[in-house]
């Protein structure tokens, strides 16, 4: 059985900040997807959001408040929520359901708009949510990103001059993307000289958070030749594992791993690819571009051997050597990655495949990698959540 | 003597931490079928996906553990941190437990010097004041070079 499904719309919001109301980002990303996929709002029959937990009780139910402000149509609706990868699994969701022929075609959308400064847990005394510990004790996001960062230069010899050279290029990639939010050439002088924010890393060693909103238009392979777009990419995968226990590494917002005492330890971030490319039956050497989660410059470094791409701690020698730059033998994060996007949560898991559809089309313009047949996403949250998404022409 | 000594020395958070004194340690438990460790402690159901044990015992955490990963906070974080004012800069360490194999997270003691510190090297835990206000301190653990490295 054919376990694909196509892509035929891609649509988003520029990132930036706005402070408008997430709803607006989410429906003009809808509908660029579905003025892309050439198809009528009324022809989806299933909407899959990905909710945003910063915007009230219609963040929470972000499928139906889409639905509604596009004008209810009586599509069936679903709203995910997995963090960071609230997009894939919304995307999941929709799959699902095309290939179980219970749909034809679906919307999958996510939009978020991010408060001012560093993501904080909600209010209150609440020493039963780990999320709410750690921050009382003053372990913020880059804690963790500049531990694994230290752990890195202290285990392969990584130094803060190849993070640097992470950004300079994305940087480069996002100064070509008319949706990304910083869209300035950095130097890496530039970020030697911002300011530290957490040893080893600066401040433009680590991504800021954003609003926007991203929304793909899929369809069962059927339909896709049926209106003349048998042509268009393809979903071979979606892998949205959970970690094995034991975890080899502490993750946000926990405050120890697990112990390893009696059961092996496993890292999460390798897990979330393997299986994806086990699904697509492909393997890291088939793989043109990808885009991956640099919350930090390292962790990009981090992602490149968990995809496979090379062998454990040689991650920045492909970096150095320019091979992950457009024009290098695989390039990563063409889109300019959230070094120049942001984070804005329900919707980064779409974006990536916004980028790889446009890429797989030929449609990046100045970003343009030829001949790019295979991309794949990474990406990691809170919680135990995470994706892989393996697109191919 | 200091202000803070003066004032009532409360822990931050119940139960996670051994009283002040000789030898402060973390509290986890172990889980009694597969021996897992836990911290925070666990006392409802193992995590272990093969075990089905609902049993555990209260032990104390190895105190000592080598630096698994270090950083600092340079950027004043928001609430619930108290802050002090005007905001102080810390470090935070992550240190692997041999014996639980573990890797607990903890703010370093105040005048580390990041320089100093290499990963690899023993460390030990204490009780020290997290933050405070007029009438009383908040306590938690925090990390420091063992046997006065660094």
């Amino acid at each position: 059985m054919n376990k694909e499904i196509a892509i035929i719309g891609a649509g988003m919001h520029p990132w930036g900040k706005f402070g408008k109301n997430f709803v607006e980002y989410g429906v003009a990303a809808a509908r660029a997807a579905l003025t892309d996929a050439g198809i009528h709002w009324r022809d989806v029959q299933f909407v899959s959001g990905a909710a945003t937990m910063r915007c009230g009780y219609p963040g929470y139910v972000a499928g139906a408040t889409f639905c509604q402000a596009l004008g209810w149509q009586g599509a069936e609706v679903n709203t995910s929520y997995a963090a960071c990868a609230s997009g894939s699994q919304a995307l999941a969701a929709a799959r699902a359901k095309i290939l179980a022929g219970e749909c034809e075609v679906a919307l999958v959308i996510g939009a978020d708009t991010t408060p001012k400064g560093f993501l904080a847990p909600q209010k209150g005394e609440r020493p039963d949510d780990p999320d709410w510990v750690r921050f009382r004790l003053g372990i913020t996001n880059p804690t963790y990103f500049a531990l694994y960062a230290r752990r890195r230069m202290a285990l392969y010899g990584d130094t803060q001059a190849d993070f640097a050279l992470v950004k300079v290029k994305n940087s480069e990639n996002g100064f070509e993307n008319p949706n990304a939010r910083y869209r300035k050439k950095f130097t890496a002088e530039d970020v030697a000289a911002s300011a530290a924010l957490a040893d080893p890393l600066r401040l433009m060693d680590v991504c800021a958070v954003s609003d926007g909103g991203a929304a793909l238009i899929v369809c069962s392979l059927e339909y896709a030749k049926k209106i003349g777009k048998a042509d268009a990419p393809r979903i071979a995968a979606i892998s949205t594992v959970t970690p094995t226990f034991a975890s080899a590494s502490v993750e946000m917002p926990d405050l120890a791993n697990d112990s390893a005492v009696a059961a092996e330890a496993f890292r999460f971030r390798a897990a979330l690819p393997k299986k994806a490319y086990e699904e697509a039956g492909i393997g890291p050497q088939d793989v043109s571009i990808a885009e991956v989660y640099d919350l930090s410059t390292a962790l990009e470094l981090d992602w490149y051997e968990d995809l496979q791409f090379c062998a454990r701690g040689d991650a920045a020698k492909l970096v150095r050597d320019g091979v992950t730059r457009i024009g290098g033998r695989l390039p990563v994060n063409t889109s300019g990655g959230l070094a120049c996007f942001g984070e804005a949560v329900p919707a980064q898991a779409l974006a990536q495949v916004c980028e790889l559809t446009w890429q797989l089309r030929g449609q990046a313009g100045a970003r343009q990698v030829a001949g790019a047949k295979v991309g794949i996403t990474a990406n990691q949250g809170l919680f135990g959540h995470g994706s892989s998404v393996i697109v191919k022409k | 003597m200091s202000a803070t000594s003066e004032k009532a020395r409360v822990p931050v958070l119940d139960g996670w931490f051994s009283a002040e004194g000789k030898e402060p340690h973390l509290i986890g438990s172990r889980c009694e079928a597969c021996g897992t460790y836990y911290f925070p402690k666990l006392t409802t159901f193992c995590r272990n996906p093969d075990c089905n044990s609902e049993k555990f015992v209260e032990v104390p955490l190895s105190r000592t553990g080598k630096l698994w990963s270090y950083t600092n906070a340079a950027y004043k974080p928001p609430e619930p941190y108290i802050a002090s004012e005007p905001f102080e800069p810390f470090g935070i360490a992550a240190v692997e437990l041999d014996k639980e194999r573990m890797v607990v997270l903890g703010q370093l003691v105040k005048g580390v010097n990041l320089a100093d510190l290499k990963v690899g090297m023993a460390m030990e835990l204490v009780i020290d004041v997290l933050s405070e206000d007029e009438t009383a301190a908040k306590t938690t653990w925090k990390w420091k070079p063992a046997g006065g490295q660094a």
